[in-house]
């Protein structure tokens, strides 16, 4: 067990180390960094003063090793546009974002874990099938669209719900819900996979010949064994929902930290940028060594992978 | 006609109808997508009050067409969605087939390359590289293309690892064929109709993202008619003329479930009992 933590440990540090030299690496795509931070009407010397002042003039390993060393100690640069700490920029929005993921998350679990079990409970029938077709729906729903119907029709014409910001916590109820569209499809047909493969194994057969419930084999026995994969894709997914967020953050306008990153990226704010890429790939690699660690704990035939 | 067939055939019906939309669009559409009108400012589509029957889906804010610019916008998605998928497929399937043919250390490093992929955000990533780069259709395909491999990779390499050790690798390989023509005449074939059924769920991806990323205001550049910059453009608009969203959204969404949906009847069709 301890080979194996270690083992996954290693590898997700070495899953960060790579993203933080690609999100370096992306910010530096755009040739000239100094042109970009004067802006026009800047004159040579400017630029060089600029160039010179954020170390542009260094070499490239210099600069990438300076910064580097700077994140591993939380000080992950001054934004241009705000002239404060990018760190604190994040901490500040990161609630907002945390909480329309974890939102997002828990409708999505609370639609698509019946939804499966039914299914599969009724597989091959109407009912099977609808589900299915659910899952299909939100799979082709455009997120950013039905955020916008949602505003026009919830907001403006019954007016049940505030149609951006976040003066109250009703201000969360759209968002989240278009956010758990995302989620919903692939939860859904891991849980009616899980269910019918865990319907159909010998214990199940066994708990029936003991006479149990049908309430009893379907939640206590058969869940609990369907459950496990779930729990490790719903980790992703969240992973996934906090990326997505920056479309639905945009949409009805919550200074998140995805409005934070596009807001940062129409104005070539690259040290939030470049934070921001950091914090939610690592996010994204602790969620994921979490549900594998979760599910070696559970499952010991996981230990040798 | 049992369910599956039925949705199956719509599948079919949808994507081919804007296939044939897109490649024919110069010779169908009633405008010009781009002649500005400013006398004829958001007109409604023909069935609502106010509208008018030389514009059956109404105009823009500018006055064009909105029927004219929903057609060339298929082209624009169409092109997205296929070329997307070229360039990643390219990628992903290179990176899976040579991960779960050779294994070992080529594999150990295709898992980290997938390992990493995945843990990049990718719409904040690719916003980011378009901004950088500047918006243009080709921009937005390469870095959807670059972006987009992990699906192909993850399934060609769990494919191909089952295809090595049946019985016609070993035979082609005693009959002493060289590996590249192993990995290109015995088990590409073998794996391909999986990969089909994940390229058309990752053309859908790419469609929405594209539409997603264009409504954020950096994917396809204005005037082009893509549906997300046509929702983008439109969203000042959309509490008194709501249609100018509505419209391009539901073809984004017919389109995405209809290229779904044929994915889900190729899977029936070609996967046997996976096909579950």
């Amino acid at each position: 067990m301890l080979r194996f933590l270690l083992r996954r440990s290693l590898l997700a540090a070495l899953v960060c180390l790579t993203v933080l030299v690609i999100s370096f690496a992306l910010t530096r795509l755009s040739g000239d960094l100094a042109t970009a931070i004067a802006g026009q009407g800047a004159t040579a010397a400017d630029i060089a003063i600029i160039r010179h002042n954020y170390g542009l003039d260094r070499p490239l390993p210099e600069q990438f090793l300076t910064w580097a060393a700077a994140a591993a100690h939380g000080d992950l640069g001054r934004s241009f546009l705000y002239h404060e700490p990018v760190a604190g920029l994040i901490w500040a929005r990161l609630p907002i974002t945390l909480t329309l993921g974890l939102l997002g998350l828990g409708i999505a679990l609370v639609v698509a874990i019946p939804l499966g079990i039914v299914a599969a409970l009724r597989e091959g029938t109407a009912i099977d099938r609808a589900a299915g077709l659910i899952a299909v729906i939100g799979q082709a729903m455009p997120s950013f669209w039905l955020g916008l119907i949602l505003i026009i029709w919830l907001g403006l014409k019954l007016q049940l719900l505030p149609i951006s910001g976040l003066e109250s916590w009703q201000g969360y109820i759209m968002p989240a819900v278009v956010l758990s569209f995302s989620a919903i499809p692939s939860l859904m047909r891991l849980t009616r996979g899980g269910m019918i493969d865990a319907l159909a194994a010998d214990y199940i057969r066994t708990a029936r010949a003991k006479g149990l419930s049908q309430g009893s084999i379907v939640l206590k026995h058969a869940l609990r064994n369907a459950a496990m994969p779930v729990v490790a894709i719903a980790a992703v997914q969240l992973g996934f929902m906090l990326g997505g967020s920056i479309v639905i953050e945009a949409v009805f306008a919550l200074h998140g930290v995805g409005y934070l990153a596009w807001e940062s990226i129409s104005k070539d704010d690259f040290p939030v940028i470049q934070a921001v890429v950091l914090l939610l790939a690592v996010i994204y690699i602790g969620l994921t060594l979490a549900a594998d660690m979760l599910n070696a704990l559970l499952d010991p035939r996981l230990r040798t992978a | 006609m049992n369910v599956r067939a039925l949705s199956g055939f719509a599948g079919v019906a949808v994507v081919g109808l804007v296939t044939a939309a897109a490649i024919a669009a110069p010779w169908i559409t009633p405008w010009d997508p781009f002649a500005q009108d400013l006398g004829a400012r958001l007109i409604p589509p023909a069935w609502m009050d106010g509208g008018s029957a030389a514009h059956l889906l109404g105009t823009d804010q500018l006055g064009r067409d909105y029927l004219s610019r929903l057609i060339y916008g298929a082209r624009i998605s169409m092109m997205i969605g296929v070329l997307t998928v070229l360039a990643s497929g390219l990628i992903g399937i290179t990176l899976g087939v040579l991960g779960g043919f050779f294994g070992g250390l080529v594999d150990d490093v295709v898992m980290f390359a997938i390992t990493c992929r995945l843990a990049i955000p990718l719409i904040l990533v690719a916003l980011t590289v378009v901004a950088l780069v500047g918006s243009s259709l080709t921009v937005v395909i390469l870095t959807l293309g670059l972006l987009l491999w992990d699906r192909f990779a993850v399934v060609a390499r769990t494919t191909s690892m089952q295809v090595r050790t049946l019985d016609y690798i070993a035979a082609a390989r005693a009959a002493g064929c060289s590996r590249t023509n192993i990995v290109l005449v015995e088990v590409l074939p073998n794996i391909a109709h999986h990969l089909i059924v994940v390229a058309t769920l990752e053309m859908a991806l790419a469609i929405l993202l594209e539409a997603a990323l264009s409504f954020l205001g950096l994917g396809v550049p204005p005037p082009l008619p893509s549906w997300g910059l046509m929702i983008a453009e439109g969203k000042d608009y959309m509490f008194f003329s709501p249609w100018v969203i509505v419209i391009p959204g539901i073809a984004l969404f017919v389109l995405v479930l209809g290229i779904n949906l044929l994915g889900d009847s190729l899977r029936d069709l070609l996967g046997g009992r996976a096909a579950r």
